[in-house]
């Protein structure tokens, strides 16, 4: 029955690509993708993959959606049509595609124990992440301290685009500065004359970001984490900007909390790091930082999944705000 | 049961053409780009089809629960962190197509180039 079910949500899957991909509408493009990227998630989650299926749902579905929504506003609605039918692109997908399907027959088939990719070092993590790290949630654990390098750099990923983002749009101009002719109406009223999204909006807007502390901070016991979390609560600051407007979201939260959360965080990162050196472990090793190598560890995973998220809730609310803010000039 | 356990693979390798197509037919830049998303998004798909395991759970251990099978935690940290990534990079390439757009007044790769070329 769950198997019919995940060839169904495939099945779908595969068709909303063909119709983003059809689509001359760039809107209906952006919004099927939001769809795609919920159907995605709903795919993760059969396949065991809770944590990333939140991944999926909070930042495919929701933030991904909003930026491209952002980015259309500033560019064009419509596909202009290509006069020559291209044939070329065509056969090499067609071909590529054929080529990977036959391929396809030498993999290990869905589910089985036996399949390389289970040998090697995951039955390990499953079997010392109780011993060593103490907390059930393995994929927290993996992430947070066994390669707690990798995920370092990852961090570093996420706050060099942010940067990239700014250096390419531009810092906007000061709170105060006001397009020329508008007078008294701001410009950035956003949707707050339109009664239900307001009404809905300010009601669910608290138990959006309370969900987003309870994801991130009860990440080591379940699904979730800074990751999750982070983009849960800049989904939610988003929400009440896009209510609100620009400017009362700003008086909230101001434009440079934003960057120095999305640096913030990634220092807290490596301050934990080289506080495992100081205490003389070696660069990230969690172990050291309290007399109990097990609590140190649980220590070193919160403290860095709270720099995880601040850096990602930062990083994606700068981005948000320097596109959103390029309508306006 | 046999086919089903390749359907995943399948799908897999039709998202990631159909991704690609989008790259290098369409015109529109934007429209480049979600083919780009689609095309990351079948490569999650391939990690996390490898992560499950017949009979397994999400590997969150429990206590006082013994004999469980849980699939495989790895593809899962790796895809975690790789769409948080995947987003960025997708929001850098947005900033660049806006800044084209500024720059060309279009966001068509063919337009774009013509220009190019009448200046040239």
């Amino acid at each position: 029955m769950v198997n019919l079910f995940a060839m169904f949500l495939l099945t779908l899957l595969i068709i909303t690509a063909v119709a983003i991909v059809r689509t001359k509408d760039l809107f209906v493009a952006v919004m099927l993708t939001g769809i795609f990227s919920l159907l995605m998630s709903a795919n993760f989650f059969i396949l065991d993959a809770a944590d990333v299926a939140l991944t999926e749902a909070a930042i495919g579905a929701g933030i991904t959606t909003v930026l491209l929504l952002g980015a259309l506003a500033l560019t064009a609605e419509r596909e202009r049509p290509v006069s020559a039918p291209r044939w070329l692109p065509l056969v090499v997908v067609a071909i590529t595609a054929v080529v990977m399907i036959y391929a396809t027959f030498d993999k290990p088939r869905l589910g089985d124990p036996l399949a390389p990719v289970h040998q090697h070092v995951a039955p390990w993590y499953l079997e010392m992440t109780p011993v060593l790290i103490g907390i059930p949630n393995v994929v927290t654990a993996i992430l947070g301290s066994f390669r707690g390098y990798d995920t370092l750099g990852e961090l570093i990923v996420i706050f060099t685009a942010c940067i990239g983002v700014l250096f390419l749009l531009g810092v906007p101009r000061g709170e105060g500065h006001q397009p020329p002719g508008n007078g008294a109406a701001p410009p950035d009223v956003a949707l707050s004359h339109h009664l239900i999204p307001r009404v809905v909006g300010r009601l669910i807007f608290p138990f959006i970001v309370l969900f987003g502390l309870y994801v991130q901070f009860h990440g080591e016991f379940g699904p979730g984490g800074g990751f999750q979390g982070g983009a849960i609560i800049a989904a939610g600051i988003v929400l009440y900007t896009l209510l609100e407007g620009e400017n009362s979201s700003f008086s909230a939260v101001p434009r440079w909390t934003l960057v120095a959360m999305a640096a913030g965080g990634a220092i807290l990162y490596g301050a934990v790091g080289i506080a495992g050196m100081v205490m003389g472990g070696n660069f990230l090793n969690y172990s050291v930082l309290s007399n109990d190598p097990v609590l140190g560890q649980q220590m070193g995973i919160l403290i860095i999944e709270a720099g995880v998220g601040i850096t990602v809730c930062g990083a994606l609310l700068t981005i948000f705000h320097v596109i959103n803010a390029r309508e306006h000039c | 049961m046999e086919l089903f356990g390749l359907y995943h693979y399948w799908t897999f390798a039709v998202l990631l053409m159909i991704g690609f197509y989008a790259v290098i037919a369409k015109s529109n830049l934007v429209k480049k780009l979600i083919g780009l998303y689609i095309f990351q998004s079948a490569v999650f798909l391939l990690y996390i089809t490898m992560d499950k395991v017949d009979g397994g759970t999400a590997p969150i251990i429990q206590d006082g629960v013994t004999g469980q099978v849980f699939s495989n935690p790895i593809p899962q940290v790796l895809i975690l962190t790789a769409i948080v990534v995947g987003i960025s990079t997708t929001a850098l390439g947005l900033a660049i197509v806006i800044r084209i757009k500024e720059a060309y007044g279009t966001i068509e790769e063919h337009e774009v180039r013509e220009m190019d070329h009448r200046v040239a």
